[in-house]
């Protein structure tokens, strides 16, 4: 195949192939850069603090509930805690925690351009996202929300200072933050679609493109089709809390059901949006670190964009209890279990990619193989809830909350935290203490099955959900799962702890620490501002393993699981070229 | 180690083509109007095109909220649309659309002015549009003025004054403020579009006059213009379900 | 219908399950144990087999993946096979909601109603009871749920039964107790501040002990208004004119055959045939949204006459229900 060239030594002010967190410096230039891996590290920055504002959120949830009665906080304040977790999760992590942070940083690479499609629109996407975190912020200065994440109406819309029954709590700014950020998913979307059409490198047909690319896509539909009419819901809540407009409000001639088909139609594909790129990432891993093209390529690049259509069929099935027709509760219900065959088909087809692979078990595999196993638990417990009879006696209970802390953290956080691990020797060069990665693992895959396991039990024996106070009964289950939330975040702060010591003493990394063939790895560690020395041009797909040359899989490459035996099969390797 | 600039191996080492050159030499690649990550002026006018239809999908799905709401609460209070409609000035709802129909003609024929690279008519062109869209802002201003006056306003502001209805219309239901609640959400919504409209037409313009467009590049000219035959279409949708039925 | 066989002891189908204690448990149990052991299922092997590949496949010296092949009829098993899968779990979770959701003939009505943040329970006689609900063994009820502010939902864990209570409409479960004892009623919509407060006990009596209690009930102190619904109803369908186009049975103002509106004696729980197509039931809904909008739905024959809509509080409308109902 190709060989290698060496690009001549450029003595220039701005070296272009300088890597992109070299090429200027100084804070002023990251905040007008228009570099996508720069503004990808932003978003990272932010998700990141985002995340662990509202994990802070959970674990006093959490110690509020480890005594019935009061433990630490009165009920509003509870109130206000588990929906500012609610929020701050969904709309400022979970949403643009993959799309937003790292496919900005990845997928130009993988696509082998230079950029997204438009630049500039990209920085704004992560200006207008902080505007809207800000009216978030100023909300919870001011006491925050109790409305929890759903804002139903007319609890949120209706005003007590107009005389109305719902909250007293600062709702107005808050609606306004999640609208706000969702022109930044919106756009974050509409240029995703634009460069993966445009901007692909010869060679790189769609057949070759990752299936990290292919999650986007769908991803990016989702955003740009679903999005609007969260925007234009949350539009008419504000100005229905500020006008009295009436039409959410029974008391004023409106439809309270209206705003929750609303609501759902934008949430329900958006809990894909949170999905299918961590599904995506897990792809990457499992295929990197089982050397092999994935089994069943096209079908797991296939099933992306069916969950990505079908997930708009099925909003309804957040409204079994709420007042639908029974026709209406029927078809939803029907319409929901076809969303768990694309599910299926990505798992059986991920197993089956382990068969006869090269498996090593790194820290970003383990990640991917955690989800996996707790992912198909998310999954089939959103089968118990999709089932009418079943979710008449599980709605708004405990078990919900696991089923979608399964499938966030499970699934989400997993696909993150893994792709963090996976992708980090490429944004920052500097490779991770793999024992303390291993460490960290441990105590959150650990902590995360107390703290959630023992939900779906309160949840099937009848604890409802946003509960303050609690019968008797509960308490031990809840104690448990209180304990188990401190082995979570200790795990996590481990891994924090973990990534600032690469930041600050890491050793450097080398071009392609994990021996994969796609193409973010094939070019230098970190990236240059334009992604590429050279201009690449595909001559074989990104995971044909048995196209790809040794050196391009291990040149100036040592596992650092397993130093001695993977410098022996680099030497072979050398041996046989 | 890894600043030696390992090119990706199975890049393609045959000799650079037009816009597959390293990015080392400090030359651009192509005209000044050539942003750095394209290679060709086709791919970054297909791109614009693109972005921008997408763009549209979103907004048609944004209004498409707007258009539920009122279609429910059409079905339940029929009686009380039919005699709030009446209170809407027809005239200036005409008006409005002949104006708003003639601007998507006008800023139609600028993008065809622009890709003959004829400036001076393209200026104009826009010219007129962005004062169509001023004209469509000033009779929408009296209308809702009118409307304030009457005290026909959304919710809770609802207070209809009667010496200002139109004559011999219907007596209003109680529950009109709902009506009007919906009527100013969605010119209120759909009047934010036009004024974006005037602003993205004063930039493209600006440019025209400093010469920025030609033969070979008007794709700005192109996708605002895009954008504003949504804001008209929509308009179109709305005129007859606020005025007319 | 075979469900509505009694049961005698509280027993749970489950160790995740709290006691059933009405004829709508055991087909939610039988449905929940169903897909819990599918999961389990599908767990177990997904999770097996990774193991096993990951220890049999671990990365060695010298060996390497096998190059990925074509599968398609793999491919095609495991999309159809899971299709399956996903209709049988459809039919069975449909079929037990299908039979939980209808009421049994002549089931006796409760009204339930939330507000923040107690449950108030309206028995038949009238009597409004807050914070309790005593019910008679293997009695049929129908709970009518409505709500007089935000969002509420009425939830019996023993019962297996769930409903929003949504203001400005009614809602309905039905059951019949099967077992006795006491169970908890909770809220399980959001309310605000004192939404996990927002609670009230169930009591099961055996039906000679429910005839002791019920002694209790009927002593409403006061006007005949505020006891009876009916009588309330009455009074004010003649104060907001109703009568002026609704000859009640013939008796009102407009006598003779057919008066300015329909006749509304005897309509509950019949078919009503519209303007716009296709017959609708006249339950507790429809007659409430005939009040309110009642140009949503124009009955057939009257297109051209317009009934005004009126502006009722939720009690009214209540009670002027209560009274259609009452007209035979
Ligand atoms: C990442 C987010 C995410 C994801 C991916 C999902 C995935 C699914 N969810 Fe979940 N869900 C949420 C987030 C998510 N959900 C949230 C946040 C809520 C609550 C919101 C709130 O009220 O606050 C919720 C609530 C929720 C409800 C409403 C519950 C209630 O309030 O009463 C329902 C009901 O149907 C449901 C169903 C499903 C289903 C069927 C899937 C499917 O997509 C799952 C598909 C996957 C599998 C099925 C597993 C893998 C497949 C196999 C192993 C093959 C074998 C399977 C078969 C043979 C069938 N979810
Ligand atoms: C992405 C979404 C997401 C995530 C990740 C989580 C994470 C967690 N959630 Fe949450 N949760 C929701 C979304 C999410 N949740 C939503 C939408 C609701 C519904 C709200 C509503 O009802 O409206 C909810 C509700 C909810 C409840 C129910 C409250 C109630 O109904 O009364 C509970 C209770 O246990 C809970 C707990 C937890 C816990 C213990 C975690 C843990 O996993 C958190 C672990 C994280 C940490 C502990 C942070 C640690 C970080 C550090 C220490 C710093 C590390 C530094 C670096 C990495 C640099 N959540
Ligand atoms: C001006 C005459 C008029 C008055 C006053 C009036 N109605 Fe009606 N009502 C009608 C007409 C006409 C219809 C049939 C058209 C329709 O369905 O809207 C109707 C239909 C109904 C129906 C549905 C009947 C069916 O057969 O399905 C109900 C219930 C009802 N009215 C109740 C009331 C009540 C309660 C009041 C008083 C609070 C009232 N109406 C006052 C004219 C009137
Ligand atoms: Cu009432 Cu919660
Ligand atoms: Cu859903």
């Amino acid at each position: 195949m190709a060989a290698i060239t060496t690009s001549p030594a450029h003595h220039e002010e701005v070296d272009p192939n300088a890597s992109y967190l070299e090429a200027s410096k100084g804070i002023g230039n990251w905040l007008v850069t228009v570099d996508h891996k720069r503004i990808g590290v932003m978003y990272l920055i932010a998700v990141t603090i985002a995340f662990a504002l509202g994990g802070v959120f959970a674990l006093l949830v959490r110690a509020e509930l480890f005594t019935k009665g009061r433990t630490i906080m009165d009920a509003d304040t509870y109130n206000r805690m588990f929906s500012l977790h609610g929020v701050v999760m969904v709309f400022l992590f979970i949403i643009p925690s993959i799309p937003a942070a790292m496919g900005n940083i990845i997928l130009p690479i993988q696509l082998g351009t230079k950029d997204v499609a438009f630049p500039k629109l990209n920085l704004l996407s992560l200006y207008v996202y902080v505007f809207g975190a800000c009216f978030g912020i100023y909300s919870m200065i001011n006491g925050g929300v109790d409305t929890g994440w759903t804002f139903y109406t007319p609890y949120s819309s209706s005003d007590p200072a107009h005389g109305g029954v719902g909250s007293p709590s600062a709702v107005l700014p808050m609606t306004l933050a999640a609208f706000i950020m969702g022109f930044s998913s919106i756009l974050t979307g509409v240029n995703f679609i634009a460069t993966i059409h445009k901007m692909r490198a010869p060679g790189l047909t769609w057949r070759r493109l990752t299936l990290f690319t292919w999650a986007l896509y769908a991803t990016s539909i989702i955003q740009v089709l679903a999005t609007p009419v969260l925007a234009i819901t949350l539009l008419l809540l504000t100005m229905e809390r500020f006008l009295g407009l009436g039409i959410f409000d029974p008391r004023l001639g409106g439809d309270p059901v209206l705003f929750q088909h609303f609501f759902w139609f934008y949430s329900h594909p958006a809990v894909y949006i949170m999905i299918v790129p961590a599904m995506g990432v897990v792809s990457e891993i499992i295929a990197t670190f089982s050397r092999r093209e994935p089994v069943g390529y096209m079908a797991i690049a296939a099933s992306s964009l069916g969950l990505a259509l079908l997930g708009f069929l099925v909003w309804g099935h957040h409204l079994f209890v709420a007042g639908m027709s029974e026709y209406a509760t029927m078809v939803f219900s029907a319409l929901t279990f076809l969303v768990a065959i694309p599910s299926g088909v990505k798992i059986f087809n991920w197993v089956a990619t382990l068969y006869k692979g090269s498996i090593s078990l790194q820290s970003p595999m383990l990640w991917a193989l955690s989800f996996l196993f707790l992912f198909t638990i998310g999954g089939l417990t959103g089968l118990f809830l999709g089932m009418l009879a079943v979710d008449v006696h599980l709605h708004d209970t405990y078990f919900v909350v696991a089923h979608f802390h399964y499938v966030m953290v499970g699934g989400t956080v997993m696909g993150f935290v893994g792709g963090l691990h996976y992708w980090w020797p490429k944004f920052t060069g500097k490779l991770y203490d793999e024992k303390w990665a291993r460490f960290g693992w441990f105590f959150v895959f650990v902590g995360f099955n107390v703290t959630f396991l023992t939900q779906f039990v309160l949840g099937s024996r009848g604890m409802p959900r946003r509960y303050y106070d609690y019968l008797p009964q509960f308490q031990q289950l809840h104690q448990i799962s209180t304990m188990g939330s401190w082995v979570l975040g200790f795990g996590f702060l481990v891994l924090g702890t973990m990534f600032v010591r690469s930041l600050i003493g890491g050793k450097p990394a080398p071009r392609n620490p994990w021996g994969s063939a796609a193409l973010e790895w094939m070019t230098p560690t970190p990236p240059p501002l334009y992604n590429f020395v050279k201009d690449p041009v595909l001559t074989r797909g990104q995971y044909d393993y048995h196209l790809a040359t040794d050196d391009e899989l291990y040149e100036g490459y040592d596992d650092p699981l397993f130093p001695k035996r993977m410098s022996k099969e680099s030497r072979e390797a050398k041996a046989r070229s | 180690m890894s600043r030696e600039a390992v090119t990706a191996a199975h890049v393609d080492s045959s000799p650079p083509h037009a816009g597959h050159g390293a990015h080392a030499d400090a030359a651009h690649h192509g005209p000044v109007w050539l942003a750095h990550h394209f290679d060709t002026p086709a791919q970054q006018f297909d791109t614009a095109k693109i972005g921008m239809w997408v763009f549209l999908a979103q907004e048609l799905l944004f209004f498409s909220g707007l258009f539920v709401a009122y279609g429910v609460y059409r079905s339940w209070y029929p009686e009380m649309f039919i005699a709030a409609s009446r209170q809407l000035n027809k005239e200036m709802g005409a008006t409005n659309t002949v104006v708003l129909l003639f601007s998507s003609l006008t800023v139609a024929l600028a993008v065809r002015y622009s890709q003959v690279g004829n400036r001076k008519m393209t200026g104009r062109l826009i010219l007129t549009t962005i004062g169509c869209a001023c004209m469509f802002l000033v009779i929408k201003f009296f209308e809702y003025k009118h409307k304030f006056e009457g005290g026909l306003l959304p919710g809770r502001f609802y207070h209809p004054h009667l010496e200002h209805l139109v004559h011999g219309s219907p007596p209003l239901p109680d529950n009109t403020g709902s009506f009007f609640s919906i009527y100013f959400m969605m010119t209120g919504v759909h009047g934010i579009h036009v004024l974006i409209g005037i602003g993205v037409l004063i930039w493209v313009w600006i440019r025209n006059n400093r010469g920025e467009f030609s033969k070979e590049y008007f794709t700005p000219v192109d996708i605002v213009a895009l954008y504003w035959h949504l804001v008209d279409l929509v308009w179109i949708y709305l005129f007859p379900l606020l005025y007319l039925i | 219908m075979t469900y509505r066989m009694l049961a005698t002891e509280p027993q749970a189908s489950s160790w995740q399950l709290p006691p059933a204690m009405s004829d709508t448990a055991p087909p939610v149990d039988n449905t929940y144990n169903f897909i819990f052991w599918f999961s389990v299922a599908f767990t177990v092997v997904i999770t097996a087999l990774t193991l096993y590949f990951v220890v049999k496949y671990r990365r060695r010296p010298g060996v390497r993946s096998e190059p990925t092949g074509h599968f398609n009829r793999l491919e095609i098993f495991w999309t159809v096979t899971p299709t399956i899968f996903i209709g049988i779990l459809f039919h069975v979770g449909f079929s037990s909601w299908i039979k939980n959701a209808t009421a049994a003939e002549g089931a006796t009505e409760i009204r339930v109603r939330g507000k923040k943040w107690v449950w108030e329970f309206e028995y038949p006689t009238g009597d409004r009871v807050p914070s309790e609900l005593v019910l008679e063994k293997g009695r049929a009820y129908k709970m009518i749920i409505s709500s007089e502010d935000v969002l509420h939902s009425f939830f019996i864990p023993e019962f297996r039964l769930k409903r929003d209570a949504v203001p400005g409409q009614y809602s309905f479960i039905a059951f019949t107790p099967t077992v006795t004892g006491a169970a908890h009623v909770f809220c399980a919509e959001y309310c605000g501040t004192n939404h996990s407060g927002m609670g009230a006990t169930v009591k099961v009596l055996e039906p000679n002990e429910y005839q002791e209690w019920a002694k209790g009930l009927g002593k409403c102190v006061g006007t005949p208004e505020e006891c009876v619904p009916e009588r309330y109803g009455e009074s004010l369908f003649a104060k907001n004119a109703c009568t002026t186009c609704h000859g009640v049975g013939g008796t009102g103002m407009v006598g003779g055959s057919k008066g300015v509106g329909p006749k509304l004696a005897g309509i509950y729980n019949t078919m009503q045939p519209l303007m716009s197509g296709g017959p609708v039931m006249a339950d507790e809904n429809y007659i409430r949204e005939s009040i309110l909008r009642p140009n949503a739905k124009i009955v057939q024959g009257y297109a051209n006459v317009q009934m005004p809509a009126f502006v009722l509080k939720d009690d009214q409308l209540d009670a002027i229900i209560a009274y259609l109902k009452s007209l035979k």
